[in-house]
């Protein structure tokens, strides 16, 4: 979304200072340039499309927190997004919580499930992290699957919006749109101040070179665990605000694939970088959308954008253009 | 080099607009056009049950129901929703809030099924559902807007419980695929094995999805020594448990397989060396009497070669119906409201080729006669796709549960 | 419960437990083949599902259109598919050998995603049926209850000759040793006139072949299902994880071993089959790190 913005800022951008909220000038100005897509895009596209864009987005920001400034991969996100999508989709239905709180138990329960998975899974790196990840994801997609609460496969359905603060309808696509706009400009803002303060510094110092990290003293344990905490509880607020969204929470927000597609989403837009995310979970989820009308070529073509992307463009859709433009985005 | 690494850069960060634009844009002249949104399972498991062939059947009814030579014009257009509920709502939102759609078709998996009917009603449009079985549909779950047309899990449960009991079959095992659908299966039809004299002597709940090997739960079915023992599973599922039940020769000492939720195209993909013997109901069978005949022949070539499933089938009745009752009321009142255009047909009596006559009951419910159908021997069948041999019909009023029973909120009224 | 019901019912799930090591056959083949190519080209091969599928697809086709039986097929088969992952690695796998795993497995995915497609497109999704030769009824087995089909028996004893013929050829041939010898030191190994990129396209034909090969043998058994490869693949790779990654005869040794866990959970608690090996998964992770064989 942030693409716009690059080649204004282009000629610009050259010098990395540290301005505004530790954005660089090309950060801001394409941070700028987002949240003018994110107020203009409703009045040109659809709502609920886009509303399922920034869930996503969010989502795949949450995640990239862990691998691009912690180095860590989970390939068990799913299970902290699904989650917060049955909880808040439960407490939102059969509890009639309000909207804001039953987003905010989303957020909760993935903090209360990321906490001793991440005590568990940090003690290992590289792909035997992941791998762990995984295996834990696998058991909270079991428990999904029997658990009474989250209805099998036909989910929890006809998940009321409701009011928000007592207020605003929510009902209404636009006004859900504006916050969902507010919620994923909040989580997108708190990531970004995160990796830019002192704690963020500690973080990618342990990415980059753990057991020097150590040695200066830093307790690299509870600097992981925490970011992990803060990752998990970010996707329960994605999972828990794209169920009321599409009223809907279902087994395939816990299903692997889901913890697969978050990774693809953050591949495909980049690595590492700020913008990435957002513009790799809209170019996924727009495949999504767009492609379901080719029916079974939705694979094939999918699968041929993914070996472009690994072939082609490694450093993913906003690191190429970073790169080109010798900008860091 | 870089030139086309930039284009292509370009090409890819424009995609996010693409989707979003409304997929047609003839909006203006959409005052005498019907739009109908073919929604189903293009790529996976249900692609052979409904998929292509779902929108190649609605395509016949459109042509069949004479409604373009009265000025009318009616489009079909078609999405995969991938068996995501996610998915399959936001197609539906999209089709019905920017690109007028009026009816949607289909829609197999149950979670997709009930989230569109949901979105349907909202929006007061038409939704007729053929390929989910969930009987909540027209249970807890019914809608103004909705009919549920071929089948349901009620069905299939009264249809090859009841009358296998009353066959003869009366002890049963089940092996249960572990998630709502099976559940609900194994539930309902263990009610009518017990309420027509038989016993359920166990079941064991198999992994889904995953699971592949079915011989250690088929030999555990064996030990308990029931007579029947039924699949509550589908698809892939069904396909192994009973490919490899003749392997293990599970049906040696006359144990009868039954299918609970079986298709034609299932066993085509099966044999009949394998299949044979299989208990199965369904609504519609190409071969069953001359008005199916005629139908298949009419249909033509389907894609993927096959024969129509009961779902297609489904499709093609219900479209067919629904543009006899937009013909009776007129396009603009049709379109008006999905609830007066359901209101219309449950007030017609339906009469077509693939189900004969039927009806639409207050709940929503289509009714029809269903069949208990048992797939011949290879001697027995005389040619390409002659697989089933007719044991019973549960006439139209007996299929179905009773409309008091469902606790739809329609009916008090 | 007492001692002796639990006897009893142990005895009982014997049968059980022998499909569950059967089954164990499958994921040792498709695990060792992981493991051969993570081990020398260090790529986590995501596609080893469809490549799996293609195998079956392949047996299947060379009945349906060719009219060759079972036997050339268990042949044939793994060789054009093999063929296929050498097209696939010289065209993209060998560009990434410098890079991070996520690529390698990202590269994978993709192709799994385009094989997948096709062969839906192609196909459909009911399955195609392919009938296990006659002669296996020699071998069937029947102990009372228990009725065992001989083309299992077949499985048992083809699959084990195969991963004991594999773990032979890498661990006690001379071509084995260049193999080590390159994943530990390409550049040295590449010095001593050895053509490396040669050695790691034929590794990665022969784990893809590997695939095929188990393909084949699962043709009789499950349908012939384009999606029939993507079932196994997240318990296939739990499997060379808890083996130790890149193992030979760790993911040999755990795919049997895993089979027969399996089997036990089908008796005991049959919804939790499928979750059972990440359970084993994270334990054995999070007090073996490198896995059950792997080297730390």
């Amino acid at each position: 979304m942030a693409e716009a913005s690059v080649v204004t800022g282009a000629a610009a951008a050259r010098h990395e200072e540290q301005g505004f909220w530790g954005f660089t000038r090309a950060q801001a100005i394409a941070f700028l340039a987002m949240s003018a897509v994110v107020v203009v895009s409703p009045f040109l596209l659809y709502p609920v499309f886009l509303m399922k864009v920034l869930c996503f987005a969010l989502f795949a920001c949450a995640f990239n927190l862990l691998v691009g400034y912690v180095g860590l991969l989970s390939f068990g996100h799913a299970a902290y997004f699904g989650m917060g999508a049955y909880i808040t989709g439960y407490a939102a239905k059969a509890w009639g919580v309000p909207p804001e709180l039953a987003i905010l138990m989303g957020g909760a329960i993935g903090a209360a499930l990321g906490l001793p998975f991440g005590w568990l899974a940090i003690r290992r790196s590289g792909i035997y992290f992941s791998m762990i990840t995984l295996a834990l994801a696998q058991m909270v997609f079991f428990f999904c699957l029997q658990a009474p609460f989250t209805g099998g496969e036909d989910g929890i359905q006809a998940i009321p919006r409701g009011t928000l603060l007592g207020v605003f309808d929510l009902t209404a696509d636009f006004t859900m749109y504006w916050l969902v706009a507010f919620i994923f400009l909040a989580g997108f803002l708190l990531i970004h101040r995160i990796v830019h303060s002192p704690f963020g510094q500690v973080m990618k110092a342990i990415r980059d070179n753990e057991p020097r990290a150590t040695s200066l003293g830093y307790r690299v344990e509870q600097y992981k665990l925490m970011a992990f905490v803060l990752s998990a509880a970010l996707a329960g607020i994605a999972g828990g605000t794209k169920a009321l969204v599409f009223n809907i929470a279902t087994l395939t927000d816990v299903r692997w694939t889901m913890s697969g597609e978050v990774v693809l989403m953050s591949l495909v837009g980049g690595l590492g970088t700020v913008f990435g995310p957002v513009v790799g979970a809209a170019v996924i989820v727009t495949m999504q959308n767009y492609l379901a009308e080719f029916g079974a070529w939705v694979l094939v073509i999918q699968g041929a954008i993914f070996i472009a992307c690994v072939l082609a463009f490694r450093r993913g859709v906003v690191g190429e253009i970073g790169n080109a433009l010798r900008v860091k985005l | 080099m870089t030139v086309n690494r930039r284009t292509l850069l370009g090409a890819a960060a424009a995609a996010p607009v693409w989707g979003a634009l409304p997929y047609r844009s003839a909006r203006a002249q959409a005052a005498n056009t019907i739009r109908i949104g073919v929604l189903n399972d293009q790529s996976d498991l249900y692609r052979d049950i409904s998929g292509p062939g779902s929108t190649h059947a609605v395509r016949l009814a459109v042509q069949e129901s004479g409604i373009t030579q009265t000025g009318v014009n009616v489009e079909v257009i078609q999405a995969d929703h991938q068996n995501k509920a996610d998915v399959g709502s936001t197609v539906a939102r999209q089709w019905m809030d920017r690109d007028g759609v009026d009816l949607i078709v289909d829609v197999p998996t149950s979670s997709v099924a009930l989230a569109v009917s949901g979105l349907v009603r909202e929006r007061n449009k038409v939704f007729i559902n053929s390929g989910a079985a969930t009987s909540d549909l027209t249970g807890a779950a019914c809608s103004p807007n909705t009919i549920h047309w071929t089948y349901d899990t009620y069905m299939l449960a009264k249809g090859t419980g009841g009358a296998m009991v009353a066959a003869g079959g009366n002890t049963w095992f089940f092996i249960t695929a572990d998630y709502a659908f099976g559940h609900a299966l194994e539930r309902d039809t263990s009610a009518f094995v017990t309420a027509a004299g038989g016993r359920v002597l166990g079941s064991v709940r198999t992994p889904f999805p995953g699971t592949t090997d079915f011989s250690s739960f088929l030999q555990q079915a064996q030990r308990s020594r029931a007579r029947v023992i039924g699949l509550a599973n589908a698809g892939g599922d069904t396909i192994n448990s009973i490919k490899q039940a003749g392997e293990f020769r599970i049906t040696r000492g006359g144990t009868k397989l039954a299918g609970l939720l079986v298709f034609v195209t299932d066993v085509h993909s099966l044999g009949l060396e394998t299949a044979q013997g299989l208990v199965l109901t369904e609504t519609f069978y190409w071969d069953l009497n001359d008005r199916t005949r005629a139908l298949t022949q009419r249909l033509g070539a389907m894609p993927g070669n096959l024969r129509p499933s009961m779902v297609q089938a489904g499709c093609y009745s219900g479209v067919l119906h629904y543009l006899k009752a937009v013909r009776d009321m007129g396009v603009a009142a049709a379109k008006a409201s999905g609830a007066e255009a359901v209101t219309r047909m449950k007030a017609m009596p339906t009469n077509d080729d693939a189900f004969g006559e039927g009806q639409i009951r207050p709940d929503g419910r289509k009714i029809h006669p269903a069949y208990l159908f048992e797939v011949k021997t290879p001697a027995e069948s005389r040619g390409p796709w002659d697989y089933y041999k007719l044991v019973s019909t549960i006439p139209a009023e007996e299929a179905f549960r009773p409309i008091a029973q469902g606790g739809c909120a329609l009916v008090r009224s | 419960m007492g001692l002796e019901d639990l006897l009893f019912e142990l005895q009982m799930a014997m049968p059980q437990v022998i499909l569950g090591v059967i089954n164990g056959a499958f994921y040792a083949l498709l695990s060792l083949g992981l493991a051969v190519i993570f081990g020398m080209l260090n790529v986590i091969n995501f596609a080893h599902g469809a490549q799996f599928m293609m195998g079956a697809f392949v047996a299947w086709m060379l009945l349906a259109y060719v009219g060759i039986g079972y036997w050339p097929a268990l042949l044939l088969a793994p060789l054009i598919v093999g063929a296929v992952g050498v097209a696939m690695e010289r065209l993209m796998i060998s560009r990434l050998y410098k890079l991070d795993h996520l690529y390698g497995l990202l590269l994978t995915f993709g192709c799994a995603l385009v094989i997948e497609g096709l062969f839906r497109n192609t196909f459909g999704s009911s399955g195609q049926r392919y009938a296990p030769p006659r002669e296996f009824q020699a071998l069937n087995l029947e102990l009372g209850d228990f009725f065992l089909p001989g083309y299992r028996v077949w499985v048992l004893i083809a699959a084990s000759t195969i991963c004991l013929a594999t773990w032979l050829v890498i661990e006690r041939t001379k071509v084995g040793s260049y193999l080590r010898a390159a994943t530990e030191r390409p550049q040295l190994v590449q010095a001593f006139g050895i053509n490396v990129p040669l050695m790691m396209t034929l590794t990665y034909g022969a784990g893809v072949a590997l695939a095929a090969f188990a393909g084949v043998l699962a043709a009789p058994i499950y349908s012939v299902h384009p999606a029939m490869g993507a079932n196994f693949i997240i318990t296939v790779f739990a499997v060379v994880v808890i083996g130790g990654m890149g193992s030979i005869m760790g993911s040999i040794v755990t795919g049997f071993l895993l089979g027969f866990l399996q089997g036990l959970t089908e008796v005991v608690y049959p919804p939790f089959s499928q979750t059972v090996v990440f359970v084993i998964m994270a334990v054995v992770l999070l007090t073996r790190p490198a896995g059950l064989f792997g080297r730390a």
